[in-house]
């Protein structure tokens, strides 16, 4: 535990963190660990941290040491993409029992699991997560991996972010850690080239790292090791080797990306790919990054080129939209929006935000909320879903942009809802993701099962009819509502007829 | 007799199970107003939840005592009583269903004393609050062992003990976790036929299916009443379904005199028999003419479904019920289970499998054994194994989260059968493959007799 301690004094410290650079030093040696309240609690932790950081290496087997909720209830469950190895989405365990751990056997049971999978699967690595129950009770899965990693000739990974060492945030950062520790620089690669580049944080979900890659390869960029999205194990641990790095998730990887650079001099930036600017942004940086870097720098010119080519195509594709949602008003509501361009582009074509949380929002965030939504009032930290509830029931949005967690909070509400978290279906960065998302957005805004979701039973409505006679019998509102309602089949066999 | 082939291997590979805790969970969300509450760090409650969400496609109440390292090191009694005070006040339940983990399990924690002493120093301010405590670690059992020990928690810390005046024409179903929203919902509509006043417990129909209701509630928002589940005694009979629940429905008699009844399935003709001809007896009231045409719709299809599933190879993972639910199912239909898998070899049910052997594992192993099957039946994390074998896979328990509806699907007594039937016969249509020459060519390489590969001659 104490040197799991240490390191999560050490990630918490990240020099290169903007949140943390803001806080004052008795601040920052307390950590970014909320206190969570019981009973009022809402996330994941640091195994399920860890966990979506690594998990989406794809040809690496991924061994929970833990008895079987920590795995059984998390597998296969978010949507990265692979294109071509499967083994990540095979789901290992060491299910422990009682037995187990009352007799002290999952030291044991973890070493036999490791040979079952090396000698069924034969993977590159096989990375080994602690959790509560074995941490609680002991277990030394550093040692277990090295002597396994000995004997059986292959890469043994200990990922040590049990969960109840905190937040799922803590975990990405642990996961890093692991990374550092027992991955990156393991191998040295043989074909290094002044246009190499790691892209950290991406994680490929819906495959929206396809969009963007191609882009890359015009430029003749290329992607040393996206980690973790459709990585391969060589690549993450020859990507020390890169030129340069761009960070695309920061909360979740800035350890990773700063530490890479005090080792081996990759500097870094952060950037998106969501939204049209952020994305042409993402690129220059790169190309200029790898100019520092002692690249040729024609590559600036080709990379300006590209951008106004790809702009002007996504923005004559958007502004097909604009007719269909001017004036439509969007909460969003997610950790955090980091890409300001995707609220640009929103806006651009005319839609309205109001609102958005700012739960992991940076001062400078912040800032610019402000001037976009001209109302701090509309800024949240995070909203009660009772409180969500309320407002998209009064009908103060049009369309909520959220994660899972709030999905049902809207559509029980009868308001449109997209995912632009984890789980969504579609892929939404580049110059066609921004396209894609706004298609979706008009798609969701526009369905026609709105109007028949929001309409009450007509007979729900026959208090109504009472009221506004409050002398006729009943019988006579039941009598008129009948001949309403054969009104209407009329008109519509009257209808069938036409079309026969 | 069935052979049950213990675990042999120490990594699982593709868990069959979800978790016991998980399982409680879900038999408290069958009570009107409830929340339940897993003793556990944040992850075990967010998991759970994900997993329930992607199931239902509904918010559901669940929250965390959100253990960590301290608590965890001094014990988890302070964490516990703060998170019961934050959900009385901020959401009122009626009822907080405790599940213990394997963290505080393994912690040795002695929760039901800890809950009685909160009991007793809040007792004020926990007024209408009932708390029961489900012990269910997850490193022993799944959902099977979870929801039946939740709902004995229930029995034996709500339910007035003693014997009382049984109301007339009043019955106690306890439905097993297996059994969907639709199956709950026919049950009850069935049980009313006759005359009879049923008390479901757990009643998921109420809660989990999947209306849209006009405000926002923080617990479940329908499902057996507190208030049903303290009289429970006054009922006249006890029907509990699946061998699971045996223990649940011994636990009603003991405290309160009531007799039981234990099926251990509702699907199929001969089960279906016997139930209507039970509530036939207790009610005093002839079969609803209703039921006896929904029985003849059943044998019809029997009829017409049979030549599909002649000599058809079913490959099995479920729980120990649902396993005997379906291999029996599959089984009177003609087909024969060439590979069963289950998550424990406690369960009773076992012996009664109609298969050769049972293997206590995972997928993993469901999809080294059902080579050659003609279909796979498990929930929707076989969908892996099916894609790499080529054999279609009938979903079926929990979680389903790539097909919607799962919970509307009737599987029980005359018409659910009957839609089974249906829905598999046309799984077995969509798959089936034109014949060729080469397969029917009298001089082809033959298979070894005994090789576990349908004839090719099968006209599916």
């Amino acid at each position: 535990m104490t040197s799991l301690s240490a390191k999560i004094q050490d990630v918490f410290d990240e020099p290169a963190c903007d949140k943390n650079r803001g806080k004052d030093a008795k601040a920052r040696k307390e950590g970014c660990a909320r206190p969570l309240t019981p009973g009022a609690a809402a996330g994941g932790c640091a195994f399920d941290g860890a966990k979506i950081v690594l998990q989406p290496i794809t040809d690496v087997a991924h061994l929970v040491h833990a008895p079987l909720a920590c795995e059984g209830n998390s597998w296969d469950n978010r949507g990265a993409a692979s294109s071509g190895p499967t083994l990540w989405r095979t789901s290992f365990t060491t299910d422990l029992t009682e037995l187990d751990v009352v007799m002290g056997q999952g030291e044991r049971k973890l070493f036999r699991a490791i040979r079952e999978i090396k000698e069924t699967y034969a993977p590159p690595a096989v990375f080994v997560y602690s959790t509560c129950v074995t941490a609680l009770i002991g277990e030394d899965i550093e040692a277990v991996c090295k002597r396994a990693a000995e004997k059986f000739g292959l890469a043994v990974v200990p990922v040590n972010a049990p969960g109840l060492a905190g937040s799922k945030n803590l975990g990405n950062k642990l996961a890093a850690e692991a990374l550092l520790d027992h991955v990156i620089g393991t191998v040295e690669p043989d074909d290094t080239g002044p246009y190499d580049i790691n892209v950290l944080g991406e994680f490929n979900l819906s495959g929206e790292f396809w969009l963007i890659k191609p882009l890359l390869d015009r430029l003749g960029i290329r992607v040393r090791a996206c980690i973790p999205g459709d990585a391969r194990y060589l690549d993450v641990a020859s990507a020390h080797r890169a030129r340069a790095a761009m960070v695309v998730c920061s909360t979740a990887l800035i350890n990773l990306a700063r530490k890479m650079d005090e080792r081996w001099d990759i500097p870094f930036f952060e950037g998106s790919f969501y939204g049209i600017s952020d994305t042409s942004q993402a690129l220059r940086s790169i190309a200029q990054l790898l100019v520092r870097k002692g690249a040729d720098p024609e590559i600036l010119d080709r990379t300006e080129t590209l951008i106004v080519e790809q702009e002007a195509v996504a923005w004559r594709k958007l502004e097909a939209y604009r007719r269909r949602l001017q004036g439509k008003r969007v909460l969003l509501n997610t950790g955090g929006v980091k890409s300001w361009s995707v609220v640009h582009a929103l806006m651009e074509i005319g839609m309205e935000i109001v609102g958005t949380s700012v739960k992991k929002s940076t001062v400078e965030d912040k800032e610019r909320i402000k001037q976009i939504l001209k109302d701090d009032n509309h800024m949240f930290e995070q909203m009660a879903a009772r409180d969500l509830y309320a407002m998209l029931s009064e009908g103060k949005a049009d369309i909520l942009l959220s994660g899972g967690r709030t999905q049902f909070v809207a559509l029980k509400a009868k308001t449109p809802w997209l995912d632009i978290n984890q789980e969504r279906q579609h892929p939404y960065a580049g110059y066609d993701g921004m396209v894609e998302l706004v298609r979706q957005i008009d798609l969701a805004i526009h369905s026609p099962i709105w109007c028949q979701v929001r309409e009450r039973a007509p007979w729900e409505c026959q208090p109504d009819v009472k009221d506004e006679l409050p002398s006729t019998k009943n019988d006579t509102a039941t009598m008129r509502a009948v001949q309403e309602f054969a009104g209407a089949t009329r008109t519509i066999s009257a209808g069938v007829e036409e079309i026969r | 007799m069935t052979r049950i082939l213990s675990k042999n291997k120490s990594a699982s590979v593709n868990p069959l199970k979800s978790s016991q805790p998980l399982g409680a969970a879900l038999a408290f969300l069958g009570v009107e107003g409830a929340m339940p509450l897993l003793h556990g760090s944040q992850g075990c409650t967010s998991f759970a939840l994900v997993l329930l969400v992607r199931h239902f496609k509904e918010t559901i109440p669940l929250q965390t005592t959100a253990m960590d390292e301290v608590a965890t090191i001094l014990g988890g009694a302070d964490n516990l009583e703060e998170a019961i005070m934050n959900l009385k006040t901020r959401t009122k339940p009626k009822l907080i269903g405790v599940c213990t983990t394997a963290l505080v399990e393994t912690r040795g924690e002695d929760s039901a004393g800890d809950i009685a002493d909160i009991r007793l120093k809040r007792a004020e301010e926990l007024a209408g609050t009932e708390i029961v405590l489900a012990n269910t670690p997850d490193f022993s059992g799944a959902l099977e062992e979870g929801w039946a020990t939740a709902v004995t928690a229930m029995i034996e810390g709500i339910t007035r003990p003693g014997e009382r005046a049984r109301q007339s024409k009043t019955i106690a179903i306890l439905p097993g976790w297996n059994l969907t929203v639709a199956d709950v919902e026919h049950l009850r509509e069935m049980v009313e036929g006759f005359g009879l006043q049923p008390v479901i417990l757990p009643d998921v129909s109420g809660s989990l299916d999947g209306t849209v209701p006009d405000h926002w509630v923080t617990t479940t928002y329908g499902g057996t009443s507190v208030e049903d589940i303290r009289e429970l005694g006054a009922v006249e009979h006890c029907i509990a379904i699946g061998e699971h629940m045996r223990r649940p429905a011994e636990v009603l008699h003991k405290v309160t005199g009531v007799p039981y009844v234990l099926f251990e399935t509702l699907t199929g003709l001969k089960s279906a028999d016997q139930f209507f001809s039970l509530l036939s007896g207790i009610s005093g009231e002839p079969v609803p003419t209703g039921v006896c045409r929904r029985r003849a719709q059943l044998q019809d299809a029997l009829l017409d479904g049979h030549f599909h599933f002649g000599g058809k190879k079913i490959a099995i993972a479920a729980e120990p019920d649902q396993l005997y639910q379906f291999a029996t199912f599959f089984v009177d239909m003609g087909s024969e289970i060439a590979a069963a898998v289950t998550t424990t070899d406690m369960s009773q049910i076992l012996q009664e499998v109609p298969a050769e052997s049972i293997q206590i594992g995972d997928l993993g192993d469901l999809e080294a054994l059902a080579g050659g099957a003609d279909l796979l039946v498990t929930h929707s994390h076989g969908r892996q194994a099916s894609q790499r074998l080529g054999i279609p896979l009938m979903r079926v328990g929990f979680p389903i989260f790539d097909r919607l509806g799962s919970q509307h699907k009737l599987s029980i007594l005359y018409q659910g059968t009957r839609d089974l039937v249906f829905e598999v016969a046309n799984m077995f249509q969509a798959n089936r493959h034109a014949p060729t020459p080469q397969e029917l060519d009298p001089f082809r390489k033959r298979e070894t007799p005994g090789a576990p590969r349908a004839s090719p001659l099968t006209r599916h």
